[in-house]
Protein backbone atom coordinates (compact mmCIF):
# COMPACT_ATOMS: atom_id res chain seq x y z
CA UNK A 1 0.00 0.00 0.00
CA UNK A 2 1.15 3.45 -0.85
CA UNK A 3 0.52 6.47 2.00
CA UNK A 4 1.30 9.57 1.21
CA UNK A 5 1.11 11.53 4.71
CA UNK A 6 0.64 14.64 4.51
CA UNK A 7 4.17 16.20 2.20
CA UNK A 8 4.81 19.71 1.62
CA UNK A 9 7.08 20.88 -1.20
CA UNK A 10 7.59 24.88 -1.99
CA UNK A 11 9.84 26.12 -4.61
CA UNK A 12 10.68 29.52 -3.09
CA UNK A 13 7.51 31.17 -1.85
CA UNK A 14 5.05 28.75 -4.20
CA UNK A 15 4.04 25.86 -2.60
CA UNK A 16 3.57 23.43 -5.61
CA UNK A 17 2.55 20.30 -2.94
CA UNK A 18 0.60 21.68 0.02
CA UNK A 19 -0.57 19.23 3.24
CA UNK A 20 -1.25 16.16 0.51
CA UNK A 21 -2.51 13.31 2.48
CA UNK A 22 -3.56 9.99 0.30
CA UNK A 23 -3.71 6.49 0.41
CA UNK A 24 -3.45 3.80 -2.48
CA UNK A 25 -4.36 0.59 -1.59
CA UNK A 26 -2.82 -2.43 -3.43
CA UNK A 27 -4.11 -3.08 -6.98
CA UNK A 28 -6.44 0.18 -7.46
CA UNK A 29 -6.44 2.36 -10.74
CA UNK A 30 -6.03 5.79 -9.76
CA UNK A 31 -6.26 9.16 -12.06
CA UNK A 32 -4.59 12.45 -10.79
CA UNK A 33 -6.27 15.42 -12.76
CA UNK A 34 -5.99 19.08 -11.67
CA UNK A 35 -5.62 22.29 -13.72
CA UNK A 36 -1.86 23.17 -14.87
CA UNK A 37 0.33 24.06 -12.23
CA UNK A 38 -1.98 21.94 -9.86
CA UNK A 39 1.34 19.97 -8.83
CA UNK A 40 0.37 16.65 -10.13
CA UNK A 41 3.76 16.27 -11.84
CA UNK A 42 5.75 17.67 -8.39
CA UNK A 43 3.40 14.70 -6.54
CA UNK A 44 4.81 12.56 -9.34
CA UNK A 45 8.66 13.44 -8.34
CA UNK A 46 7.77 13.67 -4.72
CA UNK A 47 6.92 10.14 -4.62
CA UNK A 48 9.69 8.98 -7.28
CA UNK A 49 12.24 10.91 -5.01
CA UNK A 50 13.03 13.65 -7.81
CA UNK A 51 12.04 15.80 -5.03
CA UNK A 52 12.55 15.95 -1.48
CA UNK A 53 9.40 17.31 0.37
CA UNK A 54 10.14 19.89 2.78
CA UNK A 55 7.87 17.54 5.66
CA UNK A 56 5.35 14.50 5.15
CA UNK A 57 5.82 10.75 4.83
CA UNK A 58 5.72 8.29 1.94
CA UNK A 59 5.04 4.96 2.93
CA UNK A 60 5.38 2.05 0.72
CA UNK A 61 4.16 -1.45 2.62
CA UNK A 62 5.69 0.59 5.73
CA UNK A 63 8.79 1.49 4.34
CA UNK A 64 9.03 5.77 4.01
CA UNK A 65 10.39 6.43 0.76
CA UNK A 66 11.59 10.30 1.92
CA UNK A 67 15.38 10.55 1.56
CA UNK A 68 15.86 7.68 -0.67
CA UNK A 69 17.04 8.31 -4.16
CA UNK A 70 15.34 7.59 -7.06
CA UNK A 71 17.34 4.07 -7.91
CA UNK A 72 16.71 2.96 -4.07
CA UNK A 73 12.83 4.28 -4.75
CA UNK A 74 12.46 1.92 -8.05
CA UNK A 75 14.26 -0.78 -6.27
CA UNK A 76 11.33 -0.80 -3.52
CA UNK A 77 8.53 -1.21 -6.01
CA UNK A 78 7.50 2.36 -7.61
CA UNK A 79 8.16 2.89 -11.55
CA UNK A 80 7.29 5.73 -13.41
CA UNK A 81 6.93 6.79 -16.92
CA UNK A 82 7.32 10.69 -17.73
CA UNK A 83 5.13 13.33 -19.45
CA UNK A 84 7.50 13.04 -22.89
CA UNK A 85 8.75 10.06 -23.55
CA UNK A 86 11.70 9.20 -21.62
CA UNK A 87 14.20 6.89 -23.60
CA UNK A 88 17.26 5.76 -24.67
CA UNK A 89 17.59 6.84 -28.36
CA UNK A 90 20.48 4.76 -29.58
CA UNK A 91 19.03 1.72 -28.74
CA UNK A 92 17.04 -0.68 -30.22
CA UNK A 93 13.79 -1.30 -27.90
CA UNK A 94 15.30 -5.09 -27.38
CA UNK A 95 18.19 -3.87 -26.08
CA UNK A 96 16.54 -1.12 -23.85
CA UNK A 97 14.62 -3.56 -22.71
CA UNK A 98 17.10 -6.20 -22.14
CA UNK A 99 19.65 -3.91 -20.12
CA UNK A 100 16.43 -2.33 -17.87
CA UNK A 101 16.25 -6.23 -16.72
CA UNK A 102 19.85 -6.45 -16.11
CA UNK A 103 19.52 -3.67 -14.01
CA UNK A 104 16.40 -5.05 -12.21
CA UNK A 105 18.43 -8.68 -11.70
CA UNK A 106 21.44 -6.03 -10.48
CA UNK A 107 23.55 -7.42 -13.33
CA UNK A 108 23.76 -3.67 -14.37
CA UNK A 109 27.32 -3.76 -13.97
CA UNK A 110 28.81 -6.79 -14.49
CA UNK A 111 31.67 -6.81 -16.50
CA UNK A 112 32.65 -10.59 -17.62
CA UNK A 113 29.92 -11.70 -19.40
CA UNK A 114 28.82 -9.98 -22.89
CA UNK A 115 25.51 -8.45 -23.62
CA UNK A 116 22.93 -9.70 -23.33
CA UNK A 117 22.40 -11.50 -20.82
CA UNK A 118 20.27 -15.07 -21.59
CA UNK A 119 18.42 -14.76 -18.45
CA UNK A 120 17.14 -11.43 -18.95
CA UNK A 121 15.60 -12.34 -22.39
CA UNK A 122 12.10 -13.97 -21.61
CA UNK A 123 11.05 -10.80 -19.30
CA UNK A 124 11.93 -8.62 -22.09
CA UNK A 125 9.97 -10.09 -24.52
CA UNK A 126 7.32 -10.54 -22.43
CA UNK A 127 7.06 -6.92 -21.81
CA UNK A 128 7.58 -6.17 -25.48
CA UNK A 129 4.59 -8.50 -26.68
CA UNK A 130 2.44 -7.08 -23.71
CA UNK A 131 2.76 -3.68 -24.94
CA UNK A 132 2.74 -4.46 -28.31
CA UNK A 133 6.23 -3.45 -29.13
CA UNK A 134 7.69 -7.09 -30.17
CA UNK A 135 7.40 -6.24 -34.22
CA UNK A 136 9.56 -2.89 -33.63
CA UNK A 137 12.38 -4.66 -31.23
CA UNK A 138 14.84 -4.07 -34.09
CA UNK A 139 14.17 -0.44 -34.66
CA UNK A 140 16.34 1.75 -32.70
CA UNK A 141 13.94 3.94 -29.94
CA UNK A 142 14.58 7.21 -31.83
CA UNK A 143 13.07 6.30 -34.62
CA UNK A 144 9.49 4.99 -33.47
CA UNK A 145 6.69 6.96 -33.86
CA UNK A 146 5.76 9.27 -30.33
CA UNK A 147 2.93 6.94 -29.24
CA UNK A 148 5.69 3.69 -29.37
CA UNK A 149 7.70 5.84 -27.81
CA UNK A 150 5.40 6.37 -25.21
CA UNK A 151 4.83 2.93 -25.07
CA UNK A 152 8.34 2.09 -24.81
CA UNK A 153 8.32 4.48 -21.65
CA UNK A 154 5.88 2.62 -20.12
CA UNK A 155 7.48 -0.93 -21.03
CA UNK A 156 10.60 0.66 -19.38
CA UNK A 157 8.84 1.12 -15.99
CA UNK A 158 6.69 -1.67 -16.32
CA UNK A 159 9.53 -4.39 -16.90
CA UNK A 160 10.84 -3.60 -13.39
CA UNK A 161 7.68 -5.60 -11.93
CA UNK A 162 6.95 -2.46 -9.88
CA UNK A 163 4.43 -2.73 -7.41
CA UNK A 164 2.96 1.04 -7.71
CA UNK A 165 3.32 2.44 -11.48
CA UNK A 166 3.30 6.23 -12.09
CA UNK A 167 1.97 7.49 -15.52
CA UNK A 168 2.39 10.85 -15.87
CA UNK A 169 0.05 11.73 -19.03
CA UNK A 170 0.41 8.82 -21.09
CA UNK A 171 -1.59 10.22 -23.89
CA UNK A 172 -0.10 13.44 -24.04
CA UNK A 173 0.61 14.91 -27.29
CA UNK A 174 -1.61 11.58 -29.29
CA UNK A 175 -4.44 12.32 -31.68
CA UNK A 176 -7.50 10.89 -30.19
CA UNK A 177 -7.31 7.48 -31.63
CA UNK A 178 -3.78 6.93 -30.37
CA UNK A 179 -4.94 8.05 -27.04
CA UNK A 180 -7.95 5.78 -26.70
CA UNK A 181 -5.37 2.90 -28.18
CA UNK A 182 -2.86 3.84 -25.24
CA UNK A 183 -5.38 4.56 -22.34
CA UNK A 184 -7.00 1.11 -23.05
CA UNK A 185 -3.27 -0.41 -23.19
CA UNK A 186 -3.18 1.01 -19.91
CA UNK A 187 -6.05 -0.64 -18.30
CA UNK A 188 -5.66 -4.13 -19.93
CA UNK A 189 -2.18 -3.51 -17.77
CA UNK A 190 -3.90 -2.74 -14.65
CA UNK A 191 -6.19 -5.43 -15.28
CA UNK A 192 -3.09 -7.98 -15.92
CA UNK A 193 -0.68 -7.26 -13.65
CA UNK A 194 -2.75 -6.56 -10.81
CA UNK A 195 -0.29 -3.32 -9.90
CA UNK A 196 -1.00 -0.21 -8.25
CA UNK A 197 -1.66 2.72 -11.17
CA UNK A 198 -1.71 6.30 -10.98
CA UNK A 199 -2.25 7.98 -13.77
CA UNK A 200 -2.10 11.86 -14.49
CA UNK A 201 -4.37 12.54 -17.24
CA UNK A 202 -5.90 15.97 -18.91
CA UNK A 203 -8.74 14.11 -20.90
CA UNK A 204 -11.75 13.78 -18.69
CA UNK A 205 -13.62 11.54 -20.80
CA UNK A 206 -10.77 8.85 -20.56
CA UNK A 207 -10.62 9.30 -17.37
CA UNK A 208 -14.16 9.28 -16.65
CA UNK A 209 -13.96 6.02 -18.59
CA UNK A 210 -11.57 3.99 -17.09
CA UNK A 211 -10.82 5.56 -13.13
CA UNK A 212 -12.39 3.79 -10.72
CA UNK A 213 -10.67 6.49 -8.33
CA UNK A 214 -9.84 10.08 -8.71
CA UNK A 215 -7.71 12.46 -6.92
CA UNK A 216 -8.67 16.10 -7.81
CA UNK A 217 -5.32 18.18 -6.89
CA UNK A 218 -5.24 22.49 -6.88
CA UNK A 219 -3.02 24.67 -6.16
CA UNK A 220 -0.91 21.95 -4.57
CA UNK A 221 -3.60 20.65 -1.94
CA UNK A 222 -6.19 17.58 -2.38
CA UNK A 223 -9.26 19.54 -3.66
CA UNK A 224 -11.27 16.30 -3.44
CA UNK A 225 -10.89 12.61 -3.81
CA UNK A 226 -13.39 9.75 -4.95
CA UNK A 227 -15.64 7.99 -7.59
CA UNK A 228 -15.98 9.60 -11.06
CA UNK A 229 -19.75 10.03 -9.89
CA UNK A 230 -18.71 11.68 -6.81
CA UNK A 231 -16.16 14.24 -8.37
CA UNK A 232 -18.55 14.92 -11.18
CA UNK A 233 -21.26 16.41 -8.84
CA UNK A 234 -18.66 18.07 -6.01
CA UNK A 235 -19.03 21.46 -6.98
CA UNK A 236 -15.95 22.51 -5.69
CA UNK A 237 -13.92 20.62 -8.84
CA UNK A 238 -16.82 21.92 -11.20
CA UNK A 239 -15.57 25.50 -9.80
CA UNK A 240 -12.05 24.82 -9.98
CA UNK A 241 -12.08 22.88 -12.97
CA UNK A 242 -14.22 20.67 -14.88
CA UNK A 243 -16.43 23.48 -15.28
CA UNK A 244 -20.36 23.97 -16.00
CA UNK A 245 -19.95 22.32 -19.36
CA UNK A 246 -19.01 19.17 -17.63
CA UNK A 247 -20.79 18.82 -14.88
CA UNK A 248 -24.29 19.28 -17.31
CA UNK A 249 -22.98 15.98 -19.07
CA UNK A 250 -22.71 13.98 -16.24
CA UNK A 251 -26.55 15.64 -14.82
CA UNK B 1 33.05 -7.84 -34.64
CA UNK B 2 33.49 -4.36 -35.70
CA UNK B 3 30.95 -1.92 -34.35
CA UNK B 4 29.95 -1.26 -37.27
CA UNK B 5 27.81 -4.35 -37.04
CA UNK B 6 27.07 -4.05 -33.52
CA UNK B 7 26.09 -0.50 -32.98
CA UNK B 8 25.60 1.15 -36.06
CA UNK B 9 23.10 -0.39 -38.39
CA UNK B 10 19.46 0.58 -38.14
CA UNK B 11 18.66 -3.24 -38.12
CA UNK B 12 20.43 -4.46 -35.68
CA UNK B 13 19.38 -7.85 -34.18
CA UNK B 14 20.54 -8.87 -30.51
CA UNK B 15 22.93 -11.54 -29.81
CA UNK B 16 21.71 -15.29 -28.64
CA UNK B 17 23.92 -16.83 -26.22
CA UNK B 18 25.88 -18.77 -29.58
CA UNK B 19 26.42 -15.16 -31.34
CA UNK B 20 27.91 -13.54 -28.15
CA UNK B 21 30.05 -16.11 -27.92
CA UNK B 22 31.05 -16.21 -31.07
CA UNK B 23 31.46 -11.96 -31.00
CA UNK B 24 33.88 -13.04 -28.36
CA UNK B 25 35.72 -15.36 -30.32
CA UNK B 26 35.96 -12.79 -33.15
CA UNK B 27 37.56 -10.12 -30.93
CA UNK B 28 39.90 -12.68 -29.63
CA UNK B 29 40.85 -13.89 -33.02
CA UNK B 30 41.36 -10.23 -34.60
CA UNK B 31 43.26 -9.52 -31.66
CA UNK B 32 45.44 -12.56 -32.34
CA UNK B 33 46.08 -11.65 -36.04
CA UNK B 34 46.61 -8.21 -35.25
CA UNK B 35 49.20 -8.92 -32.54
CA UNK B 36 50.88 -11.51 -35.21
CA UNK B 37 50.63 -9.46 -37.69
CA UNK B 38 52.22 -6.58 -35.55
CA UNK B 39 54.92 -8.57 -33.77
CA UNK B 40 55.82 -9.70 -37.70
CA UNK B 41 56.06 -6.05 -38.62
CA UNK B 42 60.32 -5.80 -37.57
CA UNK B 43 61.04 -8.89 -39.27
CA UNK B 44 59.45 -8.08 -42.53
CA UNK B 45 60.70 -4.50 -42.21
CA UNK B 46 64.07 -3.63 -40.43
CA UNK B 47 62.90 -0.07 -39.96
CA UNK B 48 63.86 1.31 -36.55
CA UNK B 49 61.64 4.65 -37.19
CA UNK B 50 58.44 1.34 -37.65
CA UNK B 51 59.35 0.12 -34.35
CA UNK B 52 59.01 3.75 -32.70
CA UNK B 53 55.90 4.48 -34.37
CA UNK B 54 54.32 1.28 -33.44
CA UNK B 55 55.53 1.55 -29.55
CA UNK B 56 53.96 5.12 -29.74
CA UNK B 57 50.88 3.79 -31.18
CA UNK B 58 50.37 1.59 -28.50
CA UNK B 59 50.84 4.04 -25.67
CA UNK B 60 48.67 6.56 -27.43
CA UNK B 61 46.18 3.93 -29.06
CA UNK B 62 45.57 2.86 -24.99
CA UNK B 63 45.24 6.19 -24.16
CA UNK B 64 43.07 7.50 -26.91
CA UNK B 65 40.47 4.64 -26.93
CA UNK B 66 40.53 4.97 -22.92
CA UNK B 67 39.06 8.50 -23.22
CA UNK B 68 37.17 6.87 -25.50
CA UNK B 69 35.08 5.05 -23.15
CA UNK B 70 34.16 8.45 -20.91
CA UNK B 71 33.60 10.52 -24.36
CA UNK B 72 31.89 8.17 -26.93
CA UNK B 73 29.80 5.19 -23.98
CA UNK B 74 29.32 7.57 -21.57
CA UNK B 75 28.94 11.41 -22.73
CA UNK B 76 31.63 12.32 -19.94
CA UNK B 77 34.16 14.97 -21.88
CA UNK B 78 37.46 14.76 -20.21
CA UNK B 79 39.67 17.82 -20.64
CA UNK B 80 42.02 16.12 -17.92
CA UNK B 81 42.18 12.25 -18.77
CA UNK B 82 45.58 13.04 -19.72
CA UNK B 83 46.84 13.22 -15.97
CA UNK B 84 46.59 9.39 -15.77
CA UNK B 85 48.83 9.38 -18.78
CA UNK B 86 51.38 11.18 -16.94
CA UNK B 87 50.14 9.58 -13.25
CA UNK B 88 50.95 5.98 -15.23
CA UNK B 89 54.63 7.06 -16.81
CA UNK B 90 55.87 8.67 -13.31
CA UNK B 91 54.13 6.27 -10.94
CA UNK B 92 56.07 3.79 -12.77
CA UNK B 93 59.28 5.57 -13.15
CA UNK B 94 59.69 6.20 -9.75
CA UNK B 95 58.93 2.73 -8.56
CA UNK B 96 61.72 1.49 -10.62
CA UNK B 97 64.37 4.18 -10.06
CA UNK B 98 63.44 4.51 -6.21
CA UNK B 99 61.92 0.95 -5.19
CA UNK B 100 63.68 -1.92 -7.11
CA UNK B 101 60.66 -3.94 -7.42
CA UNK B 102 60.35 -6.23 -10.61
CA UNK B 103 58.69 -4.64 -13.34
CA UNK B 104 55.56 -6.80 -12.85
CA UNK B 105 55.03 -5.58 -9.47
CA UNK B 106 55.46 -2.19 -10.20
CA UNK B 107 53.40 -2.32 -13.55
CA UNK B 108 50.45 -3.58 -10.59
CA UNK B 109 51.48 -0.86 -8.07
CA UNK B 110 51.12 1.63 -11.11
CA UNK B 111 47.62 0.17 -12.10
CA UNK B 112 46.47 0.68 -8.20
CA UNK B 113 47.67 4.46 -8.16
CA UNK B 114 46.02 5.46 -10.96
CA UNK B 115 43.08 4.12 -9.26
CA UNK B 116 42.84 5.18 -6.45
CA UNK B 117 43.69 8.82 -7.67
CA UNK B 118 40.71 7.97 -10.57
CA UNK B 119 38.84 6.89 -6.81
CA UNK B 120 39.20 10.33 -5.43
CA UNK B 121 39.30 12.73 -8.29
CA UNK B 122 36.67 10.92 -10.11
CA UNK B 123 34.24 11.28 -6.79
CA UNK B 124 34.67 14.43 -7.11
CA UNK B 125 34.56 15.08 -10.65
CA UNK B 126 31.20 12.90 -11.78
CA UNK B 127 29.16 14.95 -9.47
CA UNK B 128 29.12 17.44 -12.24
CA UNK B 129 27.64 18.01 -15.45
CA UNK B 130 29.10 18.39 -19.25
CA UNK B 131 31.35 21.49 -19.21
CA UNK B 132 31.72 21.40 -15.74
CA UNK B 133 32.83 18.07 -15.24
CA UNK B 134 35.01 18.54 -18.72
CA UNK B 135 37.23 21.80 -16.68
CA UNK B 136 37.04 20.27 -12.92
CA UNK B 137 38.84 17.21 -14.85
CA UNK B 138 41.14 20.06 -16.76
CA UNK B 139 41.67 21.70 -13.03
CA UNK B 140 42.71 18.23 -11.59
CA UNK B 141 45.23 17.74 -14.58
CA UNK B 142 46.72 21.24 -14.20
CA UNK B 143 47.34 20.91 -10.07
CA UNK B 144 48.94 17.12 -10.91
CA UNK B 145 51.21 18.91 -13.31
CA UNK B 146 51.89 21.63 -10.97
CA UNK B 147 52.68 19.03 -8.65
CA UNK B 148 55.51 17.50 -10.85
CA UNK B 149 57.06 20.66 -11.72
CA UNK B 150 57.08 21.81 -8.08
CA UNK B 151 57.93 18.62 -6.05
CA UNK B 152 61.38 18.27 -7.63
CA UNK B 153 63.45 16.33 -5.36
CA UNK B 154 60.86 13.27 -6.00
CA UNK B 155 59.93 14.46 -9.79
CA UNK B 156 62.82 16.50 -11.39
CA UNK B 157 61.08 19.23 -11.74
CA UNK B 158 60.69 20.53 -15.09
CA UNK B 159 63.86 18.50 -15.96
CA UNK B 160 61.60 15.26 -15.55
CA UNK B 161 62.68 11.78 -14.07
CA UNK B 162 66.53 11.58 -15.05
CA UNK B 163 68.96 8.91 -15.13
CA UNK B 164 66.61 6.53 -16.98
CA UNK B 165 64.51 3.63 -15.67
CA UNK B 166 66.07 0.57 -14.54
CA UNK B 167 64.52 -2.67 -17.05
CA UNK B 168 65.32 -5.41 -15.24
CA UNK B 169 64.99 -8.60 -16.87
CA UNK B 170 61.78 -10.58 -15.97
CA UNK B 171 60.34 -13.72 -17.36
CA UNK B 172 63.32 -13.64 -20.24
CA UNK B 173 61.71 -10.62 -21.06
CA UNK B 174 64.62 -7.72 -21.30
CA UNK B 175 62.81 -4.17 -21.41
CA UNK B 176 65.99 -2.90 -22.58
CA UNK B 177 66.39 -4.83 -25.71
CA UNK B 178 63.97 -2.60 -28.32
CA UNK B 179 62.47 -5.63 -29.63
CA UNK B 180 61.62 -7.00 -26.64
CA UNK B 181 59.99 -3.58 -25.52
CA UNK B 182 58.01 -3.65 -28.99
CA UNK B 183 56.68 -7.41 -28.59
CA UNK B 184 55.84 -5.96 -24.81
CA UNK B 185 53.77 -2.92 -26.18
CA UNK B 186 51.96 -4.55 -29.07
CA UNK B 187 50.94 -7.29 -26.18
CA UNK B 188 49.95 -4.46 -23.85
CA UNK B 189 47.97 -2.63 -26.48
CA UNK B 190 46.06 -5.80 -27.73
CA UNK B 191 45.10 -7.11 -24.03
CA UNK B 192 44.20 -3.65 -23.12
CA UNK B 193 41.81 -2.98 -26.41
CA UNK B 194 40.65 -6.31 -25.73
CA UNK B 195 39.45 -5.61 -21.95
CA UNK B 196 37.95 -2.39 -23.12
CA UNK B 197 36.37 -3.65 -25.92
CA UNK B 198 34.90 -6.56 -23.29
CA UNK B 199 33.68 -3.56 -21.12
CA UNK B 200 32.03 -1.55 -24.15
CA UNK B 201 29.99 -5.06 -24.91
CA UNK B 202 29.58 -6.28 -21.42
CA UNK B 203 25.97 -5.22 -19.25
CA UNK B 204 28.30 -2.61 -18.00
CA UNK B 205 28.87 -1.17 -21.09
CA UNK B 206 25.03 -0.96 -22.23
CA UNK B 207 24.70 0.72 -18.97
CA UNK B 208 27.26 3.39 -19.93
CA UNK B 209 25.60 3.66 -23.05
CA UNK B 210 21.87 4.28 -21.04
CA UNK B 211 23.56 6.76 -18.93
CA UNK B 212 25.10 8.74 -21.89
CA UNK B 213 21.67 8.73 -23.78
CA UNK B 214 19.55 9.52 -20.89
CA UNK B 215 21.02 9.65 -17.40
CA UNK B 216 17.89 11.03 -15.76
CA UNK B 217 16.12 7.92 -17.27
CA UNK B 218 18.69 5.55 -16.26
CA UNK B 219 18.53 6.62 -12.48
CA UNK B 220 15.01 5.84 -12.55
CA UNK B 221 14.74 2.45 -14.13
CA UNK B 222 17.50 2.02 -11.27
CA UNK B 223 20.96 2.59 -11.88
CA UNK B 224 23.41 4.55 -9.44
CA UNK B 225 24.54 6.62 -12.23
CA UNK B 226 27.03 8.25 -10.13
CA UNK B 227 28.31 4.67 -9.43
CA UNK B 228 28.66 4.07 -12.66
CA UNK B 229 30.47 7.08 -13.66
CA UNK B 230 32.93 6.90 -10.97
CA UNK B 231 33.54 3.06 -12.03
CA UNK B 232 34.11 4.08 -16.02
CA UNK B 233 36.12 6.70 -14.94
CA UNK B 234 38.45 4.59 -12.89
CA UNK B 235 38.59 2.14 -15.60
CA UNK B 236 39.51 4.09 -18.10
CA UNK B 237 42.14 6.45 -16.16
CA UNK B 238 43.76 2.57 -15.46
CA UNK B 239 44.13 2.44 -18.67
CA UNK B 240 45.59 5.36 -19.71
CA UNK B 241 47.85 4.98 -16.97
CA UNK B 242 49.00 1.65 -18.94
CA UNK B 243 49.76 4.15 -22.20
CA UNK B 244 51.56 6.06 -19.97
CA UNK B 245 53.71 3.35 -18.61
CA UNK B 246 54.69 2.04 -22.10
CA UNK B 247 55.72 5.76 -23.47
CA UNK B 248 58.17 5.95 -19.87
CA UNK B 249 59.60 3.08 -20.97
CA UNK B 250 60.37 4.21 -24.46
CA UNK B 251 61.78 7.23 -23.55
CA UNK B 252 63.37 5.61 -20.23
CA UNK B 253 62.09 8.83 -18.28
CA UNK B 254 58.98 10.83 -17.61
CA UNK B 255 58.68 14.49 -18.60
CA UNK B 256 56.22 17.01 -17.06
CA UNK B 257 54.54 17.16 -20.90
CA UNK B 258 53.08 13.54 -20.57
CA UNK B 259 50.70 15.81 -17.46
CA UNK B 260 50.15 18.62 -19.48
CA UNK B 261 46.68 19.85 -20.76
CA UNK B 262 48.19 18.95 -24.24
CA UNK B 263 47.90 14.98 -23.88
CA UNK B 264 43.98 15.82 -23.15
CA UNK B 265 43.83 17.84 -26.22
CA UNK B 266 45.60 15.22 -28.02
CA UNK B 267 43.60 12.44 -26.93
CA UNK B 268 40.17 14.56 -27.80
CA UNK B 269 41.82 15.10 -31.31
CA UNK B 270 42.41 11.65 -31.83
CA UNK B 271 38.84 10.95 -30.82
CA UNK B 272 37.51 13.59 -32.76
CA UNK B 273 40.23 12.37 -36.20
CA UNK B 274 39.17 8.57 -35.98
CA UNK B 275 35.37 8.77 -34.40
CA UNK B 276 33.88 8.04 -31.13
CA UNK B 277 30.93 5.79 -32.57
CA UNK B 278 33.28 2.92 -33.50
CA UNK B 279 35.74 1.22 -30.99
CA UNK B 280 38.66 0.79 -33.36
CA UNK B 281 37.83 4.25 -34.03
CA UNK B 282 40.14 6.07 -31.88
CA UNK B 283 43.04 3.62 -32.15
CA UNK B 284 43.09 4.81 -36.01
CA UNK B 285 42.84 8.14 -35.05
CA UNK B 286 46.10 7.68 -33.23
CA UNK B 287 47.52 6.42 -36.61
CA UNK B 288 46.16 9.01 -38.34
CA UNK B 289 47.49 11.68 -35.86
CA UNK B 290 51.13 10.12 -35.28
CA UNK B 291 51.37 9.36 -39.51
CA UNK B 292 50.51 13.57 -39.62
CA UNK B 293 52.70 14.77 -36.80
CA UNK B 294 55.68 12.80 -37.76
CA UNK B 295 55.13 14.15 -41.62
CA UNK B 296 54.10 17.66 -40.71
CA UNK B 297 57.27 18.10 -38.25
CA UNK B 298 59.61 16.81 -41.05
CA UNK B 299 57.52 19.16 -43.43
CA UNK B 300 57.31 22.35 -41.82
CA UNK B 301 58.32 24.43 -38.44
CA UNK B 302 54.77 25.34 -38.67
CA UNK B 303 53.51 21.71 -38.37
CA UNK B 304 50.58 23.29 -36.27
CA UNK B 305 48.96 24.95 -39.10
CA UNK B 306 48.88 21.45 -40.77
CA UNK B 307 47.34 20.42 -37.65
CA UNK B 308 44.91 23.10 -37.42
CA UNK B 309 43.86 22.60 -40.97
CA UNK B 310 43.25 18.88 -40.53
CA UNK B 311 40.98 19.41 -37.30
CA UNK B 312 38.59 22.16 -38.95
CA UNK B 313 38.47 19.41 -41.95
CA UNK B 314 37.12 16.71 -39.94
CA UNK B 315 35.07 19.31 -37.42
CA UNK B 316 33.59 21.52 -40.17
CA UNK B 317 33.82 19.37 -43.35
CA UNK B 318 33.20 15.62 -42.73
CA UNK B 319 31.27 16.70 -39.28
CA UNK B 320 32.61 13.45 -37.64
CA UNK B 321 35.50 11.59 -37.00
CA UNK B 322 37.10 8.81 -40.33
CA UNK B 323 35.79 5.79 -38.93
CA UNK B 324 31.37 7.14 -38.17
CA UNK B 325 32.14 8.41 -41.48
CA UNK B 326 33.21 5.02 -43.74
CA UNK B 327 30.58 3.16 -41.24
CA UNK B 328 27.74 5.59 -41.95
CA UNK B 329 28.95 5.37 -46.02
CA UNK B 330 29.19 1.87 -45.71
CA UNK B 331 25.52 1.48 -43.64
CA UNK B 332 24.18 3.74 -46.64
CA UNK B 333 24.91 2.11 -49.29
CA UNK B 334 24.00 -1.90 -47.87
CA UNK B 335 20.36 0.07 -47.23
CA UNK B 336 20.77 1.13 -50.74
CA UNK B 337 21.59 -1.95 -52.02
CA UNK B 338 19.02 -3.87 -50.05
CA UNK B 339 16.51 -1.61 -51.51
CA UNK B 340 17.49 -2.70 -54.83
CA UNK B 341 17.53 -5.90 -54.34
CA UNK B 342 13.76 -5.95 -52.84
CA UNK B 343 12.62 -3.72 -56.00
CA UNK B 344 14.06 -6.27 -58.40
Amino acid sequence: MLQIQRISKSFGGVKATDDVSLDFADGTLTAVIGPNGAGKSTFFNLITGAFRPDQGRIMLDGVDMVGRSPPEIVRHGIGRAFQVASIFPSLTVEETMLAAVGVDQRRAEVLHRRFPLPETRERAAHTLEMLGLADKRQRRAMTLSHGDQKLLDIALALVLNPKVLLLDEPTAGMGPEERWRMIEKVHELWTREKLTLIFIEHDMDIVFKIAPLIVVLCYGRVLATGTPEQIRANPAVIDAYLGTEQHEGAA
Amino acid sequence: MSELQADRSSGRVVAGAGQRRSAAGADLLIAAIGFAVLVSLPFLFSSKALVDFVIRCAAYGLFATSLNLLVGYTGLISFGHGMFFGLGAYSFGLLMQRTGLSIPAAFVLTLLISAVAGLVIGAICVRLKEIYFAFVTLAFQMLIHSVILSWQPLTGGDQGLRGGIPRPVFLGIDLGNQLHLYIASCALLVVGLLLMRQIAQSPFGYTLRMVRDNATRASFIGINVWRVKLAVFVLAGMFASVGGVIMSLFVSGAYPEFAYWTISGEGIFINMLGGVTTFIGPMVGTVLLLILNDTATRLTEHYGIILGVVILFFALGLRKGLMDFVVEWYAERRDKASTRETST
